[in-house]
């Protein structure tokens, strides 16, 4: 049983069974791709986004936090225009940031969440930026309130979100 | 190796990185699609359109239901309405149909080629991409239905897109807001050329207009078909604002005609044909012959009763032939042109003239721009083979009529029945 310490205080780590594994991270991008149709609101959330930080913080192991991010990330990619790679990069790098961050603190409470998914949230955004403007050539314009706002927005939805991933994740 | 079990983590995540922007890096390298990610992205597109195809079927199946066998609340009423409509919308179709004569026969006389859509496929929406910077959506039709990349994609109220990647019972539809799209386009009215682009926030812009040109906010943007994509004349949408740009370009912003944010059904047009264009040679309805099917019949009458009829209704004032003269001029007030008839005792020296000036308000009324020649008798209920062929003045017999050159609105003319009043019973 792999079980770290910070601060002196226990830190759990857990796991997800293989189903949920695969259909949860379908089922987020699934949704991102079909609910904006609908409600064009949604789209300033990332639902594979919040669920690679979700992921990533509760099994608290850099190299599954960086492979779940990366193939959620290519399986965004694979489903737009562009290049596969913008998100994979991004989701890749938030994956093992998450993670590693989440073997030093403890992400159990809502505030640490909220906070943690502002953060990573402002990081994949910035990854996304500099991949897609420097390597793909897109027209991108950054604005720091929108960044925030959006971040905040889907800091809200996060807390939501793990309090979901926290009914299927398993004790190790 | 102590080192390496160390920085295990760091080593993997770099090395992952790596391969993620090599594989970047060569497809963008590649200008065409890249093929070599083809089967990552039918393995994704075949993981989650059949949730999508599900769901949108759920959703349409139950909305059905619900509007077609319980919702029924004033459809009766409806039915009348669109019933009226479809009376009105012939009357206007007449009025088209003769313009896009005359249309049609300048374009034969400039030898031009016309595009046209001759079959569309209807289809729905399943999905987005789910990306912002990727404005595009999922179709329900693939390559199995016919669908081939580069197909323009319409709906009713505008064009939407083109087919970018076809897989077999889907397709990628690139939107006109996407900043990877171009499509030629030129104003309705000054018709200047340009190119629609997508922004980033997802507006639409006309690129490539000259700053020293005057566009008026409000104008029409159509395609211009230079694209080899839209055929020429669908609507794009309609300008909202002119900047300035930077360079010697305006900054024309654009709204697009065809809601993209909430797209459910589509057309792909799946075939374009050319063709020279030819004047109409059967003859086009005509008002009359619209109105004439809502009167009630006319029962047949002996042969000296309709000379003697249309004699009389040439003559008289009050007789149905003169009166659809009369509104044949009457048309034209508001108009530039005015419609000038022959003397009444040069029309009184037989039924026909009268009844060709008949026709010929009746055509001057719908489309305002021709004259009839065609044998059309006074005492004749049916149809009359007129047509009109431009501004110009036809001198028949006695008779002769100048039409007026510009389009005046459809007037509606009663059926010329002078028999009926004056055959004997």
């Amino acid at each position: 049983m792999a079980i770290t310490y910070t601060s002196g205080e226990q830190v759990e780590v857990y796991r997800f069974s293989i189903p949920a594994t695969v259909l949860i991270p379908l089922t987020a991008v699934f949704l991102q791709a079909w609910v904006p149709l609908r409600f064009p609101f949604f789209s300033v959330f990332d639902l594979p986004l919040l669920v690679t930080i979700g992921f990533a913080t509760a099994r608290r192991n850099p190299l599954a936090g960086l492979f779940t991010g990366g193939f959620i990330g290519i399986l965004q990619d694979a489903l737009t225009h562009q290049p596969i790679g913008l998100y994979g990069i991004s989701l890749t790098v938030v994956g093992f940031g998450a993670s590693s961050l989440g073997i030093k603190l403890d992400v159990e409470n809502a505030g640490a969440r909220f906070l943690l998914t502002i953060v990573f949230y402002v990081v994949h955004e910035v990854v996304y930026f500099m991949v897609a403007r420097g390597m793909v050539g897109l027209r991108m314009a950054w604005s720091w309130p929108h960044e925030i706002l959006s971040g905040v927005a889907n800091a809200l939805l996060g807390v939501l979100v793990f309090m979901l991933l926290d009914r299927v994740k398993q004790r190790t | 190796m102590d080192v390496l079990g160390r920085y295990r983590n760091l080593i993997v995540l770099v090395g992952v990185l790596f391969a993620q922007v090599l594989g970047l890096a060569v497809q963008v390298k590649r200008t065409s699609d890249s093929e070599s990610t083809r089967l990552i992205r039918v393995w994704a597109v075949g993981a989650v359109t059949p949730f999508e195809k599900a769901l949108v079927w759920t959703q349409t199946s139950s909305r059905n239901i619900w509007h077609n066998y319980f919702y029924l609340r004033g459809v009766r009423a409806e039915n009348r309405s669109l019933k009226a409509q479809i009376e009105q919308m012939r009357l206007e179709q007449v009025r088209m149909s003769q313009d896009a004569d005359q249309a049609r026969r300048l374009q034969a006389l400039l030898a031009f080629k016309e595009q046209f859509i001759s079959q569309t496929m209807a289809a729905q929406v399943i999905g987005g991409s789910g990306s912002e910077l990727s404005r595009s959506v999922y179709i329900d039709k693939g390559y199995k239905d016919g669908i081939k990349d580069d197909m323009a994609v319409i709906t009713a109220d505008g064009i939407v897109g083109k087919v970018l990647r076809v897989y077999r019972s889907t397709s990628l539809v690139l939107l006109i807001d996407d900043q990877t799209s171009g499509v030629g386009s030129i104003l309705d009215k000054t018709r200047l050329q340009g190119i629609l682009r997508g922004t980033p926030s997802g507006e639409v812009v006309l690129e490539k207009v000259m700053s020293d040109e005057t566009v008026p906010a409000g104008e029409l943007v159509l395609t211009s078909g230079g694209d080899g994509i839209f055929p020429k004349g669908l609507l794009v949408g309609r300008v909202t604002k002119v900047t300035p740009g930077s360079d010697l370009f305006l900054n024309i912003r654009v709204r697009p005609a065809a809601n993209l944010s909430k797209l459910e059904e589509v057309l792909v047009v799946t075939k374009i044909d050319e063709r020279q264009a030819e004047p109409d040679q059967t003859g086009a309805a005509r008002a009359v012959d619209i109105l004439a099917e809502r009167l009630p019949g006319v029962p047949s009458k002996p042969e000296n009763a309709e000379k003697g009829a249309a004699g009389t209704a040439a003559a008289g004032t009050g007789s149905p032939a003169a009166g659809a003269t009369t509104l044949g001029a009457q048309a034209s007030p508001g108009s530039d042109g005015k419609a000038k008839t022959a003397p009444p005792q040069a029309s009184a020296s037989g039924g026909t003239p009268a009844a060709r000036k008949t026709a010929t308000a009746a055509s001057s009324a719908g489309a305002g721009s021709g004259t009839v020649s065609g044998p059309s008798t006074g005492s004749s209920p049916g149809p009359s083979s007129g047509s009109s062929s431009g501004p110009r003045t036809t001198a028949t017999g006695t008779d002769a009529v100048k039409v007026s050159p510009k389009p005046v609105k459809t007037a509606v003319a009663p059926k010329p029945q002078p028999a009926v009043e004056d055959s004997p019973h």
